[in-house]
């Protein structure tokens, strides 16, 4: 059973309407809190770097997990050139900033920009020497070189530019929820665009077989450098948004406990699937905080249930984290996107499963 | 039959890996439209030779051209100079070693030996793939489409090619879903794709029974027709080479130990002994 395109047209309108209806209303504080505000934010930044990610470990099939410091390339950059001037001298209270860069005040979305290309240009560079190594080895160098650009990040001797260990602060924050959202969304839209395309193509190639790809007149080198630049690229924007999401930035923010999360949300969402991903790093996030409330202590009547205090959040998610792994071992999604007849494949499934727990024995196998 | 000039000749190629030497002395070479049969004992250096050719291995010394222009080059030097020991030392001083991805954009095509498909992707998106090295549109124009007439032009050449090779009603069908006899079939597909001049096809027979590998043999002599290509083949079936060759080559640990026609090559006392050992 197939749905109509004209169904599957109305359906996505539906859904997208609702969607900004619900992110309007978030908006202008007509539904939940400021905090709910921060966590959707925060979902969609997630996303974007979740997808930036994908497109490199998922799609290229290139196990890379610097994403932490290119997002602290995107989110200093940010950081550095959008601190309104006149708040600089507290920021910089123990050095001065670079007289150079001191009345250095650009737009933010001029900041983003520079920041995600900062970060590919980078990426680029190291590219060069570590895209030549496989599996693990190159897993391995690209985490050196991400926590290179925390310590490199976090030196004293840098600390006109970066404030060193201080981190920086007072960074305008977004006026709307819709900043954010529409650079995720857009950000998103240009990956999954160039996934579609030959290119994106000869990524799935790449991360197929890589002898028989190259056999096929595809250049290694030259589609892993851009996978990678463009994840780079997207993962500064990413770190760019996040810096003006929680207004302020430090080097600890960007440790490896980052890439860690963010591979937690595409390796969940499925490696290779945008969709998936983007579901993923709003169930993550979200899931976060939802569980929050096993970290109170809980009562039945006079009675403390034990158990019930802080850490035990992190033991409920790392179980559901283990049982989505054993009974999802591809992720929520694995290669495949979302679509309408999926999602109508599993209700007919569920229909079905529930109809035979209905008869008695099945039928009998001959 | 007359041949037109060769349209590949490799001369002298020794691939010696540290004290090994893999492939000795080859000199091979490839008319227009012929079909050529590599061929010897597990080990020989079939495959070696093959990879020197496709440039997943640069040769040790040697050079090898592609309708009469070099296409690779090397000489020992250094380390391998002291340890090589192959012929032809000196003759060969111009280096150059092009990637597989070169190689094929110039016109040689390869199969492998264990099928090498896109595994998770369907059956046209492997063609599909194969097409990517005619775009010409850069990453940017390509993410926002700019170029759908290249895209729509790729679609129909892959799709057009599928029909000629009778995959095109298991076109969605995720590539290693096919049956084995297939997915040969789809590697030879995707090789056509990139419309080479010469196909490299690596024991296309293997796992085959006598009538799919009959099959095999019409299926390889229809394309070298209408795709008017040179083809050069390992293969193990006897039946198979001693059909469609017009020219075998015999490979011993490395060396060559017999050249000619289907007919010199079965009467060889040398081949002979090289597949069923000596008489005591």
């Amino acid at each position: 059973m197939v749905l109509k395109k004209s169904t599957k047209y109305i359906l996505t309108s539906v859904l997208v309407v609702a969607a900004l209806v619900l992110l309007f209303m978030l908006d202008n504080g007509m539904i939940g809190t400021s905090y709910t505000v921060r966590i959707v934010r925060l979902s969609f930044i997630y996303a974007l770097i979740g997808v930036s990610m994908n497109l490199v470990n998922g799609f290229t099939g290139l196990f890379s997990l610097g994403q932490a410091g290119f997002m602290a390339i995107g989110a200093y950059t940010v950081g550095v050139l959008t601190i309104p001037v006149d708040l600089r001298p507290n920021v910089y209270y123990l050095k001065p900033m670079a007289e150079g860069l001191a009345n250095v005040e650009v737009p933010f979305g001029v900041a983003l920009l520079l920041g995600g290309i900062f970060a590919a240009v980078f990426a680029a560079l190291i590219g060069a020497p570590v895209l030549r190594l496989k599996s693990d080895y190159l897993a391995i160098a690209t985490l050196g070189f991400s926590e290179i650009i925390r310590a490199v990040i976090a030196n004293d001797q840098l600390a006109p530019l970066t404030n060193g260990s201080l981190g920086l602060k007072s960074i305008p924050g977004f006026d709307s929820i819709f900043i954010p959202v529409i650079i995720s969304v857009a950000g998103i839209a240009i990956m999954a665009l160039l996934i579609k395309s030959s290119y994106g193509r000869a990524f799935k190639a790449i991360r197929e077989d890589e002898i028989a790809a190259e056999a096929m007149g595809i250049n290694l080198f030259k589609h892993k450098e851009m996978s990678f630049a463009v994840s780079a690229f997207f993962a500064g924007i990413g770190g760019g948004l996040l810096a003006a999401h929680l207004t302020a930035v430090d080097s600890n923010q960007f440790k490896i406990m980052v890439t860690y999360e963010i591979l937690l949300i595409i390796v969940l969402g499925g490696m290779g699937s945008i969709t998936g991903t983007c579901i993923a790093a709003f169930a993550i996030t979200a899931g976060k905080e939802w569980l929050r409330f096993f970290d109170e202590a809980f009562f039945i009547g006079t009675w403390q249930v034990p158990l019930f205090r802080p850490g035990l959040r992190m033991v409920i998610f790392s179980l559901l984290l283990m049982a989505i792994v054993l009974f999802y071992r591809r992720g929520l999604m694995g290669t495949k996107e979302f679509s309408w007849d999926g999602i109508l494949h599993f209700f007919l499934r569920l229909k079905r499963g529930i109809m035979r727990l209905g008869k008695k024995p099945a039928r009998e196998v001959q | 039959m007359t041949y037109k000039p060769n349209v590949l000749k490799v001369c002298d190629v020794t691939v010696q890996f540290g004290g090994v030497v893999a492939v000795n002395n080859l000199n091979l070479e490839i008319n227009k439209n012929e079909i050529i049969g590599l061929i010897g004992p597990n080990g020989a250096g079939k495959t070696t030779a093959f990879n020197a050719i496709t440039g997943v291995y640069a040769p040790t010394n040697g050079a090898i051209y592609l309708n009469g222009e070099l296409m690779s080059s090397n000489f020992p030097d250094k380390k391998m100079q002291a340890i090589y020991a192959g012929e032809n030392l000196g003759k060969y001083d111009v280096r150059l070693a092009p990637t597989p991805d070169i190689i094929t954009r110039k016109g040689i095509a390869r199969t492998f030996q264990n099928i090498r498909l896109f595994k998770n992707l369907t059956v046209f998106e492997n063609v599909l793939i194969a097409k990517h090295m005619t775009v010409k549109a850069n990453p940017f124009s390509a993410t926002f489409m700019m170029n759908r007439e290249e895209e729509k032009r790729i679609r129909q050449e892959s799709m057009d090619l599928l029909e000629m090779l009778g995959l095109a009603d298991v076109k969605n069908d995720i590539s290693t879903s096919l049956p084995y006899g297939k997915q040969r079939h789809l590697e030879i597909a995707r090789a056509l794709a990139t419309k080479p001049q010469l196909l490299l096809l690596d024991e296309p027979a293997a796992g085959m029974n006598p009538q799919e590998s009959d099959e095999l043999m019409h299926f390889v002599a229809r394309i070298r027709d209408d795709f008017d290509l040179s083809i050069l083949m390992i293969e193990h079936h006897m039946q198979v080479v001693m059909g469609i060759c017009s020219r075998i080559y015999v490979l011993d640990y490395g060396i060559t130990i017999a050249s000619g026609s289907p007919k010199e090559i079965q009467n060889n006392p040398k081949v002979i002994e090289a597949y069923l050992g000596v008489d005591e």
